[in-house]
């Protein structure tokens, strides 16, 4: 404008009128505009304001204005006390040196400026160089105050920073430093109003990861637990057998032992046998018999006879056992082999108060075993149980077929057995009868029958309250005749 | 005095007195002997109706061995084995062999009279017969 136009022709209040009219239908954002000489005097002046006749002559951007040729000013209050800022261009013509000065209204500005608000967090605005704020923002504070925006934090181009306002609120800053002047344009926003969808995207994801995270711990703490349940399963599975194997072994041990024992002492006794059989004999004797301690002798000759029995009978029990290592296989029905077993032992329970119960499975098949060796096993739990109550108690008998396998048990409600007894109830030679009642073989030579049937045989007791013995056998079907 | 001779066999020395002197007691014809190569000697020279023979006798000829001997030598003499617990096995194949019978040790002479008096029977003569039953008397009285 001021190229274009002479100082004549500006200083006339018509055309400098005509002339900002023609700048505002262009930018629209200038409020007046005034004509100054060099010696700071406003010579024309078309605006709101009366400022004709003011002289700028010393004042800081008049002198910057002369100087430079350029001056745009930051927001001010001036004379007008309202915020603005001018535009003066000093102009060469001749000798003459003239200023045209025009003053731009910051709330049209502020307008441009604001169209850069986006969303409802969105904030633009401009500040100078010591961030006093030169439109109005939204949030930042209004004009002429200050932002609090660190300047320094912006760099050359378009830079970008990040700050918290201290209520837990990230805000972007975008700025840009505008051309010819040193303000700084900034574009604020809301971290999370700006970041809201990628915020979304990331609790999505998050959640996804977590979710996963999760499924993955879930499912190792649960295969975890499932297989340390197995292992301890297994282990007590394990245990089981290696008991057995042990109890086995030591029964295989034990009774080896034993039959060895037994037969070093069978030569002996049937020398004894021989020498007391040899003594009678002579007793008979004519010359014995008038001797006055004839019946002394004959009452130890019987008593030695005696007790060899017995120990005669040890022997042949353990070996009897031994003896007879492979089972004669025949039919055999368990029911009525127990039913038989239950008639042998009933008298002698009956005479102590004990009633025996049998609850016999009826689908029990025929199996190959051998009789004698299964009444004798039946023979000594029942009797074990007669003894073990004593008097006045119940005795159950139990036959079941669970698929492959005949389950018979022998439960009472005797004193029961400690469990360190427990441990031994098939050792052979151990007994809770008293000396001479029991020989500690019954349950061993038991133990030993079933085993070689292919079956097992348990005992579960707790003290006070009775013993149960299982059995368990493999059904063995007969060979066809 | 029965018409008959019994030969034990066995290596225990105590059981082998004492049980003969109960035998001839009983007024049985007794040999004893206390291996199985004496047996052999003795029955070369000496008919013996009943052979009463331990099948474990340790060293030299066990009584499997001597069993097969008897037969050759007196196929007519019965055998009765007698046995531990441990030698049923070979007791059972002895039967196989032509022996009698076994008794399982320690023996009671009354079981071992009854064995005799079977064995005897099995002879199947009238003399046999007899001497059978004046044994079979013997355990009556018992």
């Amino acid at each position: 404008m001021a190229d274009t136009h002479s100082f004549e022709e500006m200083i006339d209040d018509h055309r400098i009128a005509q002339t900002l009219m023609v700048m505002n239908q262009r930018a629209g954002a200038f409020v007046d505009l005034g004509v100054i000489d060099q010696l700071g005097n406003h010579l024309a002046y078309i605006g709101p304001y009366d400022l004709k006749g003011k002289n700028y002559y010393g004042q800081a951007w008049f002198v910057e204005v002369m100087s430079k040729g350029v001056y745009i000013s930051d927001v001010y209050m001036g004379f007008r006390q309202l915020p603005h800022f001018i535009i003066a261009v000093s102009r060469q013509e001749n000798q003459r040196r003239w200023i045209l000065r025009a003053t731009i209204d910051p709330d049209i500005f502020a307008g441009i400026v604001q169209a850069a608000q986006i969303g409802r967090t969105g904030d633009s605005f401009i500040i100078n160089e010591s961030g006093i704020l030169q439109t109005r923002s939204r949030f930042t504070g209004d004009i002429l105050s200050n932002s609090n925006i660190k300047v320094s934090s912006f760099g050359k181009g378009t830079s970008i920073t990040e700050e918290g306002n201290g209520q837990h609120r990230q805000i972007l800053y975008a700025g840009c430093w505008l051309k010819n002047k040193n303000w700084l344009l900034v574009i604020s926003r809301d971290v999370r109003q700006e970041m809201r969808s990628l915020f979304a995207t990331r609790n999505v994801e998050v959640g996804i990861i977590l979710a996963g995270i999760l499924a993955i711990v879930l499912t190792v703490l649960f295969t975890t637990r499932l297989t340390v349940r197995q292992l301890m399963e297994n282990d007590r599975k394990m245990d089981e057998l290696n008991a057995q194997l042990v109890q086995s072994d030591k029964l295989a041990a034990l009774g080896k032992m034993a039959a060895g024992v037994a037969h070093e002492i069978n030569n002996p006794l049937a020398v004894i046998i021989q020498k007391t059989g040899w003594m009678e004999d002579l007793l008979a004797e004519e010359e014995f018999k008038n001797s006055p301690n004839y019946e002394e002798f004959k009452t130890s000759i019987k008593k030695i006879e005696d007790h060899v029995e017995r120990a005669r009978k040890v022997v042949h029990n353990m070996l009897g056992y031994a003896r007879r290592m492979e089972p004669r296989l025949e039919d055999v029905d368990i029911n009525q082999t127990i039913n038989q077993t239950i008639d042998i032992l009933e008298n002698y329970a009956r005479i102590n108060n004990i009633d025996i119960q049998a609850d016999l499975a009826e689908n029990l098949p025929v199996i190959a075993a051998d009789q004698a060796q299964l009444q004798q096993v039946f023979l000594n739990l029942i009797s074990n149980a007669i003894d073990a109550i004593g008097k006045e108690g119940i005795i159950e008998v139990k036959s079941r077929r669970i698929d492959t396998r005949i389950w018979i048990t022998v439960k009472d409600d005797g004193p029961g057995i400690s469990d360190d007894q427990q441990k031994m109830v098939f050792d052979p030679f151990f007994t809770t009868k008293g000396s001479g009642k029991g020989t500690g073989l019954g349950l061993w030579i038991s133990y030993n029958i079933i085993e070689k049937m292919g079956g097992t045989m348990t005992c579960k007791s707790q003290q006070g309250k009775g013993s149960m013995f299982t059995i368990v056998i493999p059904i063995v079907t007969p060979d066809k005749k | 005095m029965h018409y008959f001779n019994v030969l034990v066999v066995d290596d225990e020395e105590d059981f082998l007195d004492t049980l003969m002197n109960r035998l001839k007691k009983r007024n049985i014809n007794t040999t004893g002997c206390r291996s199985g190569e004496e047996a052999v000697e003795l029955l070369q020279n000496k008919f013996f109706d009943v052979v009463i023979l331990d099948i474990k006798m340790p060293g030299g000829m066990d009584g499997i061995e001597t069993l097969r001997e008897i037969k050759k030598i007196q196929p007519e003499a019965e055998v009765l084995l007698l046995t531990g617990h441990a030698s049923v096995e070979t007791s059972i194949e002895g039967m196989k062999l032509g022996a009698f019978d076994y008794l399982l040790k320690p023996i009671k002479l009354e079981d071992l009279l009854e064995k005799l008096a079977q064995a005897l029977e099995k002879k199947d003569t009238a003399e046999h017969k007899r001497q059978s039953e004046q044994i079979r008397k013997l355990l009556k009285y018992w």
